[in-house]
């Protein structure tokens, strides 16, 4: 819109590094900075997810504990489940989308940067806002799925589900956001020649991913206003006294939340798209379907959102719908596995670290695919939902693959995102400690599960003889974290002694690996042509061996968006406008009244930014409304 | 991209379905607004019939306590004329839209200026059909009908304020002219967006309104 | 293809029988455990769920074998050519989206029949009973013998017993998995379920869907016993009144309507069987005739009569704490957090909250000597 505000364009020359400080880091448009910024975010959150767990298997490892009172372990448990998926998987898998996919289809950046850039800004308030409860003793505490009508006002009368609500809603934004940018950028900005069939699998899977999110989200953003309505202004949408039903939560909850673990899973199924071929030195097997199978998985993730709900006794026309199209997602899953298993079949297998966690990813998520065929069935379900045999299932396959498959990235990207390597001895021994950990944590769970241990309980008599696989998977979750530890310290120690990384380590076939590591600011000196999948693979053959190293250009008559503070001042708006609800009964309507008008200035501000070629070491901007 | 976008005449995108990104951000926002609207229209009509005490759309009760008879609440006529208004400025925004891009500055101010009032009217019926409503006894907190009622109604409204207040934006743009044809795709995107919040109510006042 | 797969697929079927032998003979170390069932409806379940695990083993052995034969068969050495660059194999494929179809059907179709199965409680005269969920304790009624109690629910051996269930405040769910998987219950809505008891014992359940900060500690016992046994603690529970009574050694017990001397009767007991009980049941008190005339006034005056009824037999409904009719021979309290022995019982009485905070009973300041009184009270409501 601020086209044409000035009637001229004002650019200026880029310079050949891109400026560093505080400052730029706070007015970023960069999607690559983008993606770093959700890197900090997501460590710290899955650290302090990590630590939540640790906690949880502390007061579980013996019967009658008391190392955490009641109310803390609820809290502990709800965080633990809130922070993994909103605040480490999804902003990891962000973290990819938002470094790699301009990178793959050949773009210099994202269709719309500086709402990017308020993404990752309305993240980070968010997660913060959301654990901001500790802070007060009163972090959200009715699990992360918040079941009404335990959370009305009548059995949660304190702060504790007000800023998970909130927060929720604010991360949400986060999201649409991203979803929309994403979905434009996938369509729009992809180089010549890359038609969608040729697109990287990793950006085929998080184009459906986007697809999920945008339809996903606003029902649970229309729940928690519910909800909300029902906490603040005295409705009775989930309040049964005043004639509403406890199980509509369940119902809209869910028709989030199923797609949402897809939205979990589909980006680490991509990143092993990547990395198995690369590391098998052949191609994937099988990409049609492999397309295929992911869109009609998405598709069908709308229609089983019930059987999470088997034991609220829906009745069995209801129970067979739900129970038989579950098992007909695990068809295109399950050729999503073969197919991985065919690109490894008969190739000439890298076992680099990337590609441990890759195989690990694939051995760990057929678990976990397993255990869910056996959830689909409500009749033996009803034995399993709400045990430690669910726990055991959605851990393999949220950790088993989805944090496998992130951590295969991880090691993957790491080269073009940082350029360094990281030290392949460190990275075996975390795969290794991962890998041991994990099992010993969550297999004993199946079992538990199966011998009556029910879930999101602060302890368990003796007796029942839960105690030995509890101690067995405590140990388990402290090995687990010895393996981070080895991460972190790998990280820590080749930041500062690795030598620089070549454009590209791994002999990769997408275009991220054409230009240096890591990339500079406007990614590709110029737009490559696409003409097949692989392309670089396609390339190396036609050279007959290895591209040379990529040189570093000056970046002369490159335009690229400006930096901006304004994604940030708008992005303040959202947790003001909710601490002002909450503060609403001290201050009245004056906290929401200063959030919407800051709202109003952030975003009015944003679109009809002017030039700033007067203020030096800013590079000039084109005016261009983005 | 959108730098790309810039430095070229208009009409010149470089983007792979040939499509301007904004335009594409716009249907892609649109289409989740889709499911956030079907969320609150189920709950809607899940909930209306699920009151415990009245006043009710479309039947009279009486409260057994207190003898009192509420009549049923839904009145027809000025939400008729407010639904027949925003369909029309739906028109009306088409015509602006066309005097944008043909750099017709009157047809259009006149015809963005003939939208917005429309809209002013429609949020204006909004906010009495509510003020009466509360007079006559509905509140959110009443019963199930007043809670999914101003719930839907009211983000509905919401949306079109917003609407309201974008389309003034581009008034006051095209005042100052500042929305030559170069710049009507942002007329457009607005146009979009207000064309979405009306097929959003033609399903809510049958629903609400007119279905028994 | 590889290590033979007609030999895995016998290997396959034995895999999960040794398990189940394996696990049937641990069941006992397992008080809870959904793999020994001990009623029609959890055969059922047990059932598919062996179904699901042999199919799933099958699955797993070839998928996770392959991998496994994959990564060792393949591994790359420094100097191998390019392997052959292959992108895909449509019958393969093929076969292999039709195969995992073809064992989902055989999920299926058993599956299916069983959800019907399951959704409708069996003729044959069942025997009805209403569960009511609290925060963080489970009320049982019997509307056809107008009978209330709390936490542990006795029902005849070989009988069909029907639940109709409902929450007096949030979803709760019932949990009884040597019997029955669990259904949720709900304030706004009934559910159903249905179980049969085979033999006699005590097992145990528990609440099964997250309800608040004592969730953990909602736990129930089912006492099945035989017909006659059961007939027999029915017309007990109907005789119990408010007052205390005298202990009798003869075990005729005189069912007073209302008002008279309560005989305290010394019904045989069914040995728990099967279930790992470490409760020590209590024994009959030895009454001090001052300590529970002592308790009967402090009920009252404490102010437990305004929650919990000391009578079974038509006892008002909407109680906040559960009915303490037969609450001295129970082998828990707290809905299973402590056993129920008579120093727990007073400890309970005095801190409630020390023992199981944020239940609705308030610490009352009760003093030891006060609560000596109330246990001795309470001892003869059994």
């Amino acid at each position: 819109m601020a086209t044409t505000v000035l009637g001229h364009e004002a650019h200026g020359v880029a310079p050949a590094h891109e400026k560093t400080g505080l400052w730029s880091w706070v007015t970023t448009v960069d999607h690559k900075r983008v993606a770093i910024l959700y890197g900090i975010g997501a460590l710290f959150f899955f650290l302090l997810g990590g630590i939540e767990a640790l906690l949880i298997r502390i007061q579980l490892a013996r019967p009658d504990n008391n190392f955490v009172s009641p109310e803390f372990y609820n809290q502990l448990f709800t965080m633990h489940g809130t922070t993994m998926i909103f605040l480490a998987v999804m902003p990891m898998s962000q973290i990819f989308f938002n470094y790699i996919i301009p990178l793959m289809i050949g773009a210099r950046d994202v269709a719309f940067p500086r709402l990017n850039a308020f993404g990752v800004w309305v993240f980070l308030l968010g997660g913060l806002f959301v654990n901001a409860g500790f802070l007060f003793n009163a972090a959200p505490d009715a699990g992360w799925f918040g079941y009404a009508n335990l959370t009305s006002t009548q059995f949660s009368p304190g702060l504790n589900v007000d800023f998970w609500m909130f927060g929720l809603q604010i991360l949400g934004v986060s999201s649409l956001a991203a979803a929309v940018n994403f979905f434009v950028t996938i369509i729009n900005l992809r180089a010549p020649g890359m038609r969608l069939m040729r697109m990287p699998m990793f950006v085929w899977m998080s184009f459906i991913t986007m697809v999920l999110l945008l339809l996903a989200f606003p029902v649970i953003t229309v729940a928690l206003i519910l909800l909300m309505f029902d906490r603040f202004f005295g409705t009775h949408f989930f309040v049964p006294m005043g004639g509403g039903d406890p199980i509509l939560w369940q119902h809209l909850f869910w028709i989030f939340g199923h797609p949402e673990v897809y939205i979990l899973i589909l980006p680490a199924f991509g990143i092993i798209s990547e990395v198995l071929p690369v590391f098998s030195r052949k191609p994937l097997f099988g990409y049609a379907a492999m397309v295929f199978s992911g869109v009609f998985i998405a598709f069908l993730g709308f229609g089983v959102w019930s059987h999470h709900m088997f034991s609220t006794g829906m009745g069995p026309i209801a129970d067979t719908f739900f129970s038989l199209a579950t098992m007909l997602i695990a068809i295109p899953t399950g050729v999503k596995i073969f197919n991985w298993i065919g690109t490894v079949w008969g190739g000439s297998l890298q076992l680099k670290t990337p590609m441990l966690f890759a195989l690990g990813f694939v051995a760990m998520f057929i678990m976990g695919g397993l255990s869910g065929v056996m959830h689909a069935s409500p009749p033996a379900d009803l034995q399993q939902t709400d045990t430690y045999f669910v726990v055991a299932h959605f851990h393999y396959v949220l950790f088993g693959g989805s944090i496998f498959g992130l951590v295969a990235g991880a090691y993957y990207w790491w080269p073009k995102m940082f350029g360094k390597l990281l030290d392949e001895g460190l990275g075996k021994a975390h795969f290794w400690l991962q890998l041991v950990g994990f099992n010993l944590t969550f297999f004993p769970m199946h079992l538990l599960g199966l011998h009556g241990m029910p879930r999101r309980v602060y302890t368990y008599p003796k007796g029942l003889g839960f105690e030995r696989m509890n101690e067995m998977e405590t140990v388990g979750a402290f090995v687990l974290a010895l393996g981070f530890a080895v991460f972190l310290y790998n990280v820590w120690k080749t930041w500062r002694t690795a030598p620089p990384a070549p454009a590209d380590p791994w002999n990769g076939a997408t275009l991220e690996w054409s230009i240096p590591s890591p990339p500079q600011e406007w990614n590709f000196p110029e737009i490559p042509a696409v003409t097949g999948r692989d392309p670089l693979w396609e390339a190396k053959r036609q050279r007959g061996g290895p591209l040379p190293e990529p040189q570093r250009v000056s970046g002369q008559g490159i335009h690229m968006p400006a930096p901006s503070y304004w994604p940030l001042v708008t992005a303040f708006s959202l947790p003001l406008l909710f601490t002002g609800l909450m503060l609403s009964s001290k201050i009245g309507p004056w906290g929401i009244i200063v959030a919407v008008a800051l709202l109003f200035f952030g975003i009015f501000n944003w679109l009809f930014e002017p030039s700033y070629t007067s203020i030096p070491g800013v590079r000039g901007k084109t005016g261009h409304s983005h | 991209m959108t730098d790309v976008a810039h430095a070229a005449p208009a009409g010149h995108l470089e983007t792979s379905t040939g499509l301007d990104s904004r335009k594409l951000a716009i249907w892609t926002f649109l289409g989740s607004e889709c499911m956030f609207f079907a969320s609150l229209i189920s709950t809607y009509v899940i909930y209306r019939h699920r009151s415990l005490v009245g006043p009710f759309p479309h039947t009279a009760w009486t409260d057994p306590a207190t003898g009192q008879v509420y009549e049923p609440i839904i009145e027809i006529p000025l939400v008729t004329v407010g639904t027949a208004l925003l369909l029309f400025s739906s028109l009306f925004i088409v015509l602006a839209l066309y005097g944008a891009q043909r750099g017709n500055r009157k047809m259009l101010l006149g015809w963005l200026g003939a939208t917005i009032c429309c809209g002013l009217f429609f949020v204006g019926m909004q906010v009495y059909e509510f003020t009466h409503f509360v007079h006559k006894g509905l509140t959110l907190q009443r019963n199930m009908f007043g809670a999914s009622f101003f719930t839907l109604t009211g983000f509905h409204g919401t949306h079109v304020s917003i609407g309201v207040i974008w389309l003034i934006t581009m008034f006051v743009l095209a005042l100052r002219k500042q929305l030559p044809p170069e710049n009507a795709i942002n007329l457009e995107m607005a146009a979009l967006y207000w064309h979405f919040v009306d097929v959003v109510w033609i399903i809510i006042f049958p629903v609400v309104y007119l279905m028994q | 293809m590889f290590l033979g797969s007609r030999v895995t697929r016998r290997l396959s079927w034995l895999i999960p029988l040794l398990a189940l032998v394996v696990i049937a003979a641990c069941a006992k170390d397992f008080p809870q455990t959904t793999l020994a069932p001990k009623g029609d409806l959890a055969r059922i379940e047990d059932d598919l769920f062996y179904t699901t695990v042999k199919w799933a083993t099958l699955v797993f052995i070839l998928v996770e074998g392959a991998l496994v034969y994959a990564i060792f068969r393949f591994r790359g050495k420094p100097g191998d050519p390019e392997p052959h660059q292959i992108h895909g194999n449509t019958i393969v494929e093929i076969i292999w989206t039709v195969i995992p179809a073809l064992i989902l059907v055989m999920i299926a179709v058993p599956t299916v029949k069983a959800i019907f199965k399951e959704n409708e409680t069996p003729k044959g005269d069942p025997l009805t009973v209403e569960v009511i969920g609290h925060q963080w304790w489970w009320e049982f009624r019997y509307p056809e013998f107008k009978l209330t109690t709390a936490n542990e629910l006795h029902v005849p051996v070989g009988r069909i017993i029907s639940l109709k269930m409902g929450a007096f405040d949030v979803v709760h769910s019932f949990w009884l998995p040597e019997f029955a998987g669990k259904r949720d219950v709900f304030p706004n809505r009934e559910t159903r379920l249905w179980f049969n008891a085979e033999e006699p014992g005590e097992y145990s359940g528990q609440c099964a869907e997250f309800c608040g900060i004592q969730h953990a500690r909602m736990a129930f016992r089912v006492v099945a016993m035989p017909p006659a046994d059961f007939q027999g603690w029915l017309d007990h529970m109907k005789s119990i009144t408010t007052q205390s009574a005298a202990p009798s050694a003869d075990s005729v017990h005189t069912s007073s309507a209302g008002g008279g001397v309560q005989q305290e009767s010394t019904q045989a007991r069914q040995a728990p069987g099967g279930a790992a009980s470490d409760s020590a049941k209590p024994a009959p008190p030895q009454a001090q005739g001052s300590d529970v005339a002592q308790g009967q006034k402090l009920f009252l005056m404490k102010g437990c009569v305004g929650c919990h009824s000391l009578v079974a037999y038509n006892a008002p409904k909407g109680m906040l704490g559960p009915n303490l009719a037969n609450v001295g021979a129970r082998s828990y309290i707290g809905a299973g957090t402590l056993p129920n022995t008579d120093e727990n019982l007073a400890h309970w009485i005095r801190f409630p909250q020390e023992v199981k905070h944020g239940v609705l009973m308030p610490n009352l300041g009760v003093t030891e000597d006060e609560a000596k009184a109330l246990v001795a009270f309470l001892r003869t409501h059994r």
